[in-house]
């Protein structure tokens, strides 16, 4: 059961077109609605008017003055308003809404939606936002600001000066934005119901994450709770439908309740790519003391500047998983780390998988392949010398055992020796099919990626899971949703597996805040890992209380056979930690994860010397999982994680106008991955399990993006001798690196 | 404009704006779900149809255009009732490859490989990436959904 590459649970569904996602579903009399959304980066809202030469009579409008309870978007800190008043803070921003009964009535009343601004001045850079005007969040702008400190880095570089057997080398790297392109747009539909008591409310059905998150931000909107949340099949999240669906409901919910009808709101492809959260940009500067011999990291000193955008999201949360990631998989024994999170008026960034670590790790990556370029080194031999090993500390002082770093190096070294079998690899021909000259490089990059919530996270949070015997079957009751992943076909798997009954006999229940117990966010690697250890423990108290009615303890199925009652049996479990987690929030010291993931990458590719293009042939990684409870959808995670890294890596540009508004905001030309460009991709699952996880599962979903962007990075500078240290590495980006080389 | 085509070997006429798009008039008017909007301009291919055998994005096609013709869906590539269907071999395959994640570009991907098949039934796995690279996916890399359509036809004993 646990191991088994079972079919996915929703898969039947999924290939006969029967899954219902949210904009398969079209209430009776339903209204079709729209945004209108600022045109300034910084504005002030000095009226807003309907164009009365517009016929407006089956058209509602809400404006900020249409909220029943509080303007905000309840998330980390209240500094996002649902809808502006007053004040416009970015691009894109939601001013007012509309719906009408077609979609077409929706989008034309919005251009006669008449709204006065003043424009303010705008900040964009964010090297001039601390302590800067115009002030935009708090006293400076600053979102975040974490200092980690372990040993002595300030005596480590002082000793350095003058000290023949080291060398302090520095570099600055740069990554860009990304967006998480779900293939389904951002969307919901609010409709109206009667509560069990009889009690007048609304039920929000849509694509999302976090089916929770929805109902505290729509609570705090609407002044009550009269309402529930249900996650429709969802087309894909990567991060971006983790806190951005809180504002669409609430969108959807005011329209309704002022319309008295079902409202449904989905976004235009364009709009969505405007509108929603990318990953965080971020310039990173790095200096290091290291051993002039090896490369050994004597000390590191780390400053990254990422740009939050105009409101906070969760940017304080990957402010502090860069921090405490920044050094990459290695030991050092001197760190500073420093990052600073500050405002601009562009549209928010927020969550997108990897959560800062794709972005720190891709800067430890090239300066690990700087200090070797420095040193006259190999660049796998400076890894080898860094690598942690088991006792190793952290920067954050926790001390790692069971560490997966050179298993998984020697893992993928060993498969990428392999020849491809044949009938493989090649992809799409360089040079439009003309005799191209290509220059080929294997690259390599490492990863480690904390699983679940950073610190007391978890244990603060107590995620909760329930399981019923409902007859003789069961039912896993979570608000953990699939988005894709598995966690429908999991679940079960770990529920059989304990119960020793068959996988078909247990089922999962949609995610309606109505029926599931909060079980905390999908979010951080941690649905399988955390929330699944919660239904892990649900199996076993479930099979306890059946036991204590039962009077015996003994095979699942004679336990049943000896019921007197056919009463629903439900257990309730939640996260509790073993206690030997110690955490300091205020410091950064102490066991930041339950555990970490190991993860190593290598890429084959070849460039096109005359046009810059990078052609990927193949992709090797080799993952520490802990434990595949499915090998199919764990290797599926990877796969898909490791072609979105490539994307950022080559192809992926969020070009911003002098607005701050995504220029290319279609498909066209914001270019993610296409099969032809996908490598032949080899996924090696290394099982090193970890006892806190269901079956010693470790948490997966973010790691595959970690690093493949690095060891293209590498596989460039070894096919070419071209050193791209900025990401995304454009075309035109190569050629000048290119040119530099000369 | 009084329209009559074949959907899914059922003959519909239906009343439509000539320029209306397909995909809307599958979606809303036939309740033909499964094909999907990701972009509206023909770059995804979660709207991918068959017109008479040819993959298109119908969400790029005027109605009109399909007067007379033979449209084909996701909905069309199973035969028998729902729950007690047989599957085409490209939709097997992927369930059992792991090809389908979140899904949403599942159907697109399921029309325009059925096509390939109908001609190339053992196809290269360059092939299968050639004929599917008008459809694109965030969740799987590819890799599950070239093993599953180069395979699809395979493990009948080609």
């Amino acid at each position: 059961m646990i191991g088994e590459g079972l079919v996915r649970a929703d898969g039947q569904a999924k290939v006969t077109g029967r899954a219902v996602y949210v904009d398969d579903v079209r209430p009776e009399g339903c209204l079709y609605a729209a945004t209108v959304r600022s045109p300034f980066a910084h504005a002030r809202i000095t009226g807003i008017r309907l164009d009365p030469d517009f016929d407006f009579s089956d058209v509602t409008v809400v404006t900020a003055a249409d909220i029943p309870g509080e303007n905000v978007v309840a998330l980390m800190t209240d500094d996002q308003p649902a809808l502006a008043d007053k004040v416009v803070r970015h691009v894109m921003e939601p001013v007012a809404l509309v719906a009408a009964p077609t979609r077409e009535k929706a989008l034309a009343a919005v251009s006669h939606i008449l709204v006065d601004y003043e424009p303010l001045p705008a900040l964009f850079d964010p090297e001039r936002s601390r302590g800067h005007e115009p002030s935009l969040f708090g006293s400076d702008n600053v979102y975040s600001h974490i200092t980690l400190v372990h040993g002595d880095p300030d005596g480590a570089f002082a000793s350095a000066e003058g000290n023949a057997d080291v060398r302090i080398i520095e570099g600055t790297y740069r990554v860009g934005l990304q967006e998480q392109l779900y293939i389904e747009p951002q969307g919901m539909i609010a409709t109206h119901r009667v509560d069990a008591e009889g009690a007048p409310g609304l039920t929000l059905f849509g694509s999302m994450q976090c089916p929770f998150y929805v109902v505290k931000a729509l609570s705090r909107v609407l002044g009550h709770k009269r309402f529930n949340v249900v996650q429709a099949v969802t087309g894909g999240g990567f991060g971006g439908k983790e806190e951005y669906p809180s504002l669409v409901a609430i969108h959807a919910a005011l329209l309704a309740l002022k319309s008295g009808k079902s409202v449904k709101l989905i976004y235009r492809r364009d709009e969505d790519l405007r509108a929603t959260t990318k990953r965080h940009p971020c310039r990173l500067r790095y200096r290091t003391v290291v051993e002039v011999r090896t490369g050994r990291l004597l000390a590191f000193d780390g400053h990254m500047l990422f740009d939050g955008g105009a409101y906070n999201t969760l940017s304080p949360v990957v402010n502090s998983r860069g921090v405490i990631h920044a050094v990459g998989p290695y030991r050092c024994e001197n760190v500073r780390s420093e990052a600073l999170m500050v405002a601009t008026n562009t549209p928010p960034n927020g969550a997108f998988r990897g959560f800062g670590a794709p972005q720190v790790q891709f800067a430890a990556e090239r300066h690990l392949d700087r200090i070797a370029r420095e040193l006259g080194l190999d660049p796998l031999d400076v890894r080898r010398v860094n690598l942690y090993r088991d006792g190793d500390l952290t920067p954050t002082g926790q001390t790692l055992k069971d560490i997966g770093a050179k298993i998984v190096l020697e893992a993928a070294l060993e498969r990428a020796q392999r020849p491809l079998p044949p009938g493989n690899g090649s992809g799409r021909p360089g040079g439009g099919g003309q005799a191209a000259r290509l220059a080929a490089g294997r690259g390599l990059a490492l990863a480690w990626h904390g699983c679940g919530f950073t610190g007391n996270g978890e244990a603060n949070l107590q995620g909760k899971a329930d399981l019923a015997l409902e007859g003789r079957d069961l039912r896993v009751y979570t608000s953990s949703t699939d988005i894709g992943q598995g966690t429908e076909t999991i679940f079960p798997q770990i529920v059989a597996a304990a119960l020793g009954i068959g996988v078909g006999r247990v089922s999962v229940a949609p995610p309606d805040t109505d029926l599931v117990p909060d079980s905390g966010p999908t979010v951080a690697s941690r649905t399988a890992m955390v929330v699944g250890g919660v239904v892990l423990k649900a199996a076993q108290a479930l099979r306890a209380a059946l036991a204590s009615e039962v009077g015996f303890d003994g095979d699942f199925d004679a336990m049943l056979d000896a019921r007197t009652s056919d009463a629903v049996l439900r257990v309730r479990e939640q996260y509790a930690d073993d206690g030997t987690l110690v955490w300091d929030p205020k410091t950064y010291r102490g066991d930041a994860y339950p555990t970490f993931g190991w993860s190593c990458v290598i890429v084959d590719l070849e460039v096109d010397l005359d046009t810059g293009e990078v052609l990927y042939r193949r992709l090797v990684q080799a993952t520490d999982v802990g434990r595949a409870l499915n090998p199919v959808l764990a290797s599926g995670q990877l796969e898909g994680g490791a072609l979105q890294a490539l994307g950022y890596a080559t192809s992926e540009e969020v070009v911003l106008d002098e607005r701050g508004c995504m220029r290319n905001d279609r498909l066209t030309n914001y270019i993610i991955p296409t099969a032809l460009d996908a490598p032949e991709m080899e996924t090696v699952l290394i099982e090193i399990p970890f006892a806190g996880g269901p079956f010693g599962a470790k948490g997966i979903g973010e790691i595959p993006h970690d690093v493949p962007h690095a060891a293209v990075a590498q596989a460039i500078e070894r096919a070419t001798g071209a050193v791209l240290d900025r990401l995304p590495m454009m075309p035109e980006r190569v050629m000048a690196a290119l040119e530099r080389r000369r | 404009m009084i329209l009559r085509f074949q959907v899914n070997a059922t003959d519909v006429e239906l009343d439509v704006l000539p320029m209306a798009r397909l995909l809307d008039v599958l979606r809303e008017d036939l309740r033909l779900t499964g094909s999907k909007e990701g972009c509206g301009e023909g770059e995804c291919g979660a709207c991918t149809v068959l017109i008479d055998g040819r993959a298109v994005n119908s969400c790029l096609v005027p109605v009109f255009q399909v007067a007379g013709a033979k449209v084909e869906t996701v909905e069309g590539l199973a035969s028998g009732l729902h729950g007690h269907e047989r599957l085409h071999p490209v939709q097997a395959a992927f369930l059992e490859h792991g090809a389908a994640q979140c899904g949403i570009c599942t159907p697109g991907f399921l029309v325009a490989a059925a096509e390939l098949l109908a001609h190339t039934p053992h196809p290269t796995r360059l092939e299968v990436r050639e004929a599917l690279a008008g459809n694109l996916c965030r969740c799987t890399g590819y890799q599950k959904i070239v093993d599953a359509v180069a395979n699809a036809l395979g493990r009948q004993g080609s």
